[in-house]
């Protein structure tokens, strides 16, 4: 079995590349835009050089008349700015014999390896352009090349430019209009002029990204204080919600080191009042003694982690789906919580906000699990409805005498006092303690409080949103995945199962607890396949050691940065589907 | 600005709040004759002095003896983990900016392993007060050298001596941005009460170094009582003197030595609940 190029849904692939300043990202943002305001949806992933100016960069967009959010197979239009650095890129942007090159043929040729791509090249001069039009940019010639190639009508562009470069005054939009308007005829056919073919919807739509739909997410759900210190590629969150959550009445503290951002969360929810912060791994490791704290005196705290390769300072910039052990294990003694990764940019708003009012029921720890690829992803998406998930802290009832923090009770979580209540002092303890939270090395109390804390996470209802389960009748394979490899894994099912296989599809969300007897029910008599982008396969060993898929499952598991393409995912269950038969 | 001559201490036993309503049934765990009962003591003294609601104190601390405090006392309390009760008490002052905020440690806690919050804090000014209870020892893990320990002082862990000279936490908080720099002895509760109800009632970050014997591992510091002497200057709010008096003290000088108006780091405090439709013009910002 092969993969089809021509999948069901109409799409078109651009990449953009050049070195740091020649504006290829900026290409790439105003494009996303514009095709959305002309009715169609997209998908923006970036990858960078180490440098954090002056280095190479790429932007590749996937287009579409229907939500999208996979990446493409390769691209149909590639334009480099310029050369530089481009091998770095050769994975990530792949090029057949059905791409279109487009170069600035005043600058050094074209590599080796676009050469022998059989791409069609086309080199144009770019740079000679920029002379035409006075204060103008190249990006803005090489932006009316891709408008003009794809079919994207003036409004559309004009409309992006203004939104996205409308703070730099109207000289620019002036000038960036008239570049556009020469880059069009900079090429005289149009190559992939599929635009005008598409249906376009007329209906609201969002542009945003992984980071900004978890910000927007946390401020639906109540969101007050925001602690955290700079980690890529985690900190777009923090910056998405500084100006905001201001407005919401809530704030943003920079913290001097990851130890210290833990702690404020802490002490800001002791407060009373919603609190998280947002890391990635090594930011992550540096937190895990006082997420051990946020377990142990019951606080509500949510860490989100975007991950990024590791180990160690590992790959900053790039995605890898690398730190499930380390959300799972990474504590000391006993530590029961909450671990929820959403599969999707899209469901990035509602399961951001699910997560954060989890930790507010429930009273404890919550680590909400995204990565590079989710997070600095930007999509064109349906606006997201609000839900009202109902989740708040227990607070003491108005006459409660005799309180006590740590009350055994049915449910195993205890009421919380607001810190201004009269007569509900108490001392929330990192110390093993009683039920008035008094310090206790009793092995009755240790034993009671530590059932109390595994308890309340273990018998909450989490209702249907633990997984995504797409089930095909009969079907005797299950593929189970998690997060960022999601979609891709979606795509590769669907055209698996288009080609007469019987698959069924199974995203956890729910990581932690664990839902095994629902997998169990779900997985039972199939063969089963788990898929995700990491060197170990470290949700196969995790969903293996608690028996919660059959011994001789198989696993599909690759280390990052190469984010899946659907094709990836296909190639690998087919494989494996081989060696089923 | 608020002199501690102005404080009148004598007042104190007419008035109708008592130290021991701040006091919880937890009896402390620390040793007989340890300087921090007294600590607690002048402590709740301030409290009732002031006449502060017991619902309306929160005190953090980190993990050691003195870090034990909470517990002892019935406001809303939190014994978090080792070193970093300041931090954690800016967060909980950055949401509770209507709650006095407390915070209680020893020399290890606060000046080594939670020294980078400590300079951090200072710098912050958050509105809060800092009480290190320094007894020139790691006393829970049973007599290790702390960053305040003379240098040539001997124990199991270090049988020649640290080796390495003691550092200034007054020097260090007056070069990070403490508005408020003090240091007091568990062994003058008069003077100790006088100087924690000035450092509740300052604005911006106070910090009260208190001197306090530990006797099980330290039984020389019982002699402190001799040397310690009240700081025969009134407080500056000029960082230059106030480096001169903390430069040329001996460490037995007790007192404000610094207090000054600085700027005071409060993050954004609007009102909890926005109107709804605040939330719907953020959103306004994401559509195409």
């Amino acid at each position: 079995m092969t993969y089809p190029v021509s999948t069901t849904q109409n799409s078109l692939a651009i990449s953009i590349s050049g070195s740091g300043g020649t504006g290829a990202v900026t290409v790439g943002l105003i494009l996303l835009e514009a095709v959305a305001k002309a009715g169609f949806y997209g998908v923006m992933t970036r990858s960078f050089g180490p440098q954090i100016r002056g280095g190479e960069s790429a932007v590749m967009l996937n287009l579409s008349d229907q939500p999208i959010e996979t990446l493409a197979e390769f691209s149909h239009i590639h334009l480099a700015l310029d050369w530089l650095k481009f091998e770095r890129f050769a994975d990530e942007i792949p090029l057949t014999q059905d791409s279109l090159v487009i170069y600035d043929n005043s600058r050094e040729k074209p590599p080796g390896l676009v050469e022998t791509s059989g791409a069609k090249l086309i080199g144009i001069a770019l740079q000679n352009a920029v002379k035409t039009v006075k204060d103008s940019r190249m990006n803005m010639f090489a932006l009316g090349v891709l408008a003009q190639q794809i079919g994207l009508n003036s409004m559309s562009i004009e409309a992006a430019l203004k939104k996205t470069l409308g703070k730099k005054g109207d000289a620019v939009i002036h000038s960036s209009l008239e570049a556009i308007q020469a880059g069009r005829q900079l090429i005289s056919d149009s190559y992939y002029a599929v635009l005008s073919n598409w249906q376009p919807t007329h209906q609201p739509r969002w542009n945003i990204s992984g980071n900004e739909a978890c910000g927007l997410g946390v401020l639906r759900g109540g969101l007050k204080l925001a602690a955290a210190y700079p980690i890529t590629p985690a900190t777009d969150i923090v910056e998405y919600l500084a100006p905001r959550i201001e407005k919401l009445g809530g704030r943003v503290l920079v913290a001097e080191d990851e130890l210290a951002a833990m702690n404020m969360v802490i002490g800001g929810s002791f407060g009373g009042l919603p609190s998280m912060t947002a890391t990635s791994g090594p930011g992550f490791s540096l937190m895990t003694e006082a997420m051990g704290l946020a377990i142990a005196s019951e606080t509500p705290a949510l860490v989100v982690t975007v991950m990024r390769g590791g180990p160690s300072t590992g790959i900053p910039t790039k995605s890898e789906q690398t730190d499930l052990n380390q959300v799972l294990y990474g504590f000391h003694g006993e530590a029961p919580h909450v671990v929820i990764a959403p599969l999707n940019v899209q469901e990035m708003v509602t399961i951001s906000q699910w997560s954060l009012g989890l930790a507010e029921a429930l009273q404890t720890l919550v680590v909400e699990v995204s990565d590079q690829h989710l997070g600095q992803s930007r999509v064109i998406i349906d606006p997201i409805p609000p839900v009202d998930f109902k989740l708040k802290r227990l607070l003491p009832a108005a006459t409660s005498s005799d309180y006590q923090r740590y009350q055994l009770t049915q449910e195993a979580v205890s009421p919380i006092a607001w810190p201004g209540t009269p007569d509900t002092q108490y001392t929330a303890d990192g110390l093993e303690h009683t039920e008035t939270g008094k310090p206790s090395s009793a092995a009755k109390d240790h034993q009671q409080q530590l059932a109390k804390r595994a308890q309340k996470t273990t018998q909450f209802d989490y209702g249907e949103r633990w997984a995504k389960l797409t089930e095909i009748e009969n079907s005797t394979r299950m593929v189970i995945t998690w997060g960022s490899s999601y979609e891709a894994v979606r795509a590769a099912v669907e055209t698996l199962n288009q080609q007469g296989e019987r698959i069924s599809l199974l995203g956890l969300r729910l990581l932690m607890p664990l839902q095994t007897q629902k997998i169990q029910a779900l997985t039972q008599g199939k063969a089963i396949m788990v898929v995700e982008q990491n060197a170990s396969g470290q949700l196969f060993h995790y969903l293996l050691s608690d028996n919660a898929i059959p011994q001789n499952s198989q696993s599909i598991a690759e280390a990052g940065p190469i984010l899946f393409k659907p094709s990836t995912v296909h190639a690998a269950l087919t494989d494996c589907l081989e060696t089923l038969k | 600005m608020t002199h501690a001559s102005q404080t009148p201490l004598e007042k104190i036993a007419i008035k109708t709040v008592k130290p021991t309503e701040y006091l919880s049934n937890v009896h402390p765990v620390w040793c007989p004759g340890c300087g921090h009962f007294f600590i607690l003591r002048a402590l709740t003294k301030a409290l009732a002095w002031l006449k502060l609601p017991k619902e309306q104190i929160g005190l953090v601390s980190g993990i050691g003896c003195s870090s034990r405090l909470p517990a002892y006392l019935n406001v809303y309390g939190f014994h978090g983990v080792h070193g970093r009760a300041l931090a954690l008490a800016s967060g909980l002052k950055a949401n509770r900016p209507d709650l006095t905020v407390l915070v209680a440690g020893g020399d290890g806690d606060g000046y080594s392993i939670g020294g980078n919050h400590f300079i951090h804090a200072c710098r912050r000014n958050m509105d809060m007060t800092y009480i290190v209870m320094d007894n020139e020892v790691y006393g829970m893990t049973k007599g290790q050298p702390s960053p305040t320990t003379p240098s040539e002082w001997q124990s199991k862990l270090t049988p020649n001596g640290i080796g390495v000279a003691r550092f200034n936490p007054l020097g260090i908080a007056l070069a990070a941005g403490a508005s408020f720099i003090a240091r007091g002895f568990s062994g003058d509760p008069n003077g100790l009460t006088k100087l924690i109800t000035e450092a509740i009632q300052h604005k911006g970050f106070s910090l009260i170094e208190i001197k306090s014997p530990c006797v099980t591992f330290r039984p020389e510091e019982k002699e402190w009582q001799k040397s310690m002497r009240s700081l025969n200057i009134s407080p500056s709010s000029n960082p230059a003197e106030a480096a001169k008096a903390i430069y040329s003290s001996d460490g037995f000088d007790t007192g404000i030595f610094y207090q000054a108006d600085l700027p005071i780091y409060e993050p954004s405090n609007t009102p909890c609940d926005a109107p709804a439709d605040t939330l719907a013009e953020i959103e306004k910002d994401l559509s195409v």
